[in-house]
């Protein structure tokens, strides 16, 4: 994966797989204190304490066409690279949160990317999950929550043209205001 | 958080779609679901998802439901698309990249004539 946008796509990924019905993913991006944190969590099936041990193994999967699982591994593998760790806590019938955190100026730190198409993705393509994304940048902060669109739209669906377009216009422009007004140029 | 003008905004789509009956039952609209499982991500299955998706916005069209799912179990032929017609079987596509995926949706999804050189058992 080349972006950190795609790892938490495919987190996400694993949080609808859980059976989670609200999705949290938040992104902090601290400059002074040179940190990238990425939060996702739900409150999806959970895991035991046995099986959260043995997460990072790629041999550990819940799938059953094949026994590899790689999402977990890759992103930890990922986040180490850069002087980063990935930590997990899962409690069964709770849910689970993957942490994840970077040094930000590390230069093997591959770039966020694309993450309003990583929200489009996950918003418009799992309309049953409630959705929320947190987006900090020093002082700025974005904040989405699919809930009051969902309640406007009362059935009408994401799907719809002009629907996707408001989604895709909200995320785009308030990641891109995160970014205005800050002290020196962000990757 | 979406302010109350822009909520505003929102209810006027609602309003359109209304007037043109666009409130109907899922049954009868065309499902696309793509995979999103971890082999797929690397393939590229968001791109094939974000160019159906800007098809749907920029060409204006109504009646498609679009999901993405997990592994489907298809690995080696990632990213994978299904299409169901209403009424009709579901039809697997493998390794759709979005030049694809815009030929699909002309074709299959808008005229309703399979692109059987990108088809695969599934």
């Amino acid at each position: 994966m080349r972006e950190l946008a795609l790892h938490i796509l495919d987190i996400a990924e694993n949080s609808i797989s859980a059976g989670a019905t609200k999705i949290e993913i938040n992104i902090d991006e601290d400059l002074q204190e040179d940190i990238l944190k990425i939060l996702i969590k739900d409150n999806g099936k959970g895991m035991s304490p046995d099986t959260l041990a043995r997460i990072t193994d790629p041999f550990v999967t819940s799938r059953t066409t094949r026994k590899v699982g790689l999402g977990i591994p890759f992103f930890k593998a990922a986040a180490e690279a850069c002087e980063g760790t990935l930590n997990m806590n899962s409690q069964i019938g709770l849910g689970t949160a993957v942490e994840v955190n970077f040094k930000h100026s590390h230069i093997d730190r591959m770039p966020l990317g694309d993450i309003s198409g990583t929200l489009l993705t996950l918003i418009i393509g799992t309309p049953d999950v409630h959705w929320t994304y947190k987006h900090t940048v020093n002082n700025n902060q974005f904040i989405f929550d699919d809930e009051p669109i969902k309640e406007t739209l009362d059935g009408l669906s994401l799907c719809n043209p002009g629907v996707m377009k408001f989604i895709r216009e909200m995320l785009q422009d308030g990641i891109h205001s995160l970014y205005q007004g800050q002290p020196k140029r962000i990757h | 958080m979406p302010t109350v003008k822009s909520l505003e905004d929102l209810k006027k789509i609602r309003e359109e779609a209304l007037k043109k009956q666009q409130l109907k039952e899922t049954s009868g609209k065309t499902e696309l679901i793509v995979g999103m499982g971890t082999v797929g991500i690397a393939a590229g299955a968001r791109e094939t998802l974000k160019t159906i998706l800007d098809m749907i916005e920029r060409d204006n069209l109504s009646d498609i439901i679009v999901r993405q799912t997990g592994n489907i179990g298809l690995d080696s032929f990632e990213p994978i698309v299904q299409v169901v017609l209403p009424g009709q079987d579901k039809v697997t596509y493998g390794k759709v990249n979005p030049e694809m995926a815009k030929r699909i949706m002309k074709e299959h999804v808008l005229a309703g004539k399979i692109v059987e050189e990108y088809q695969i058992e599934g």
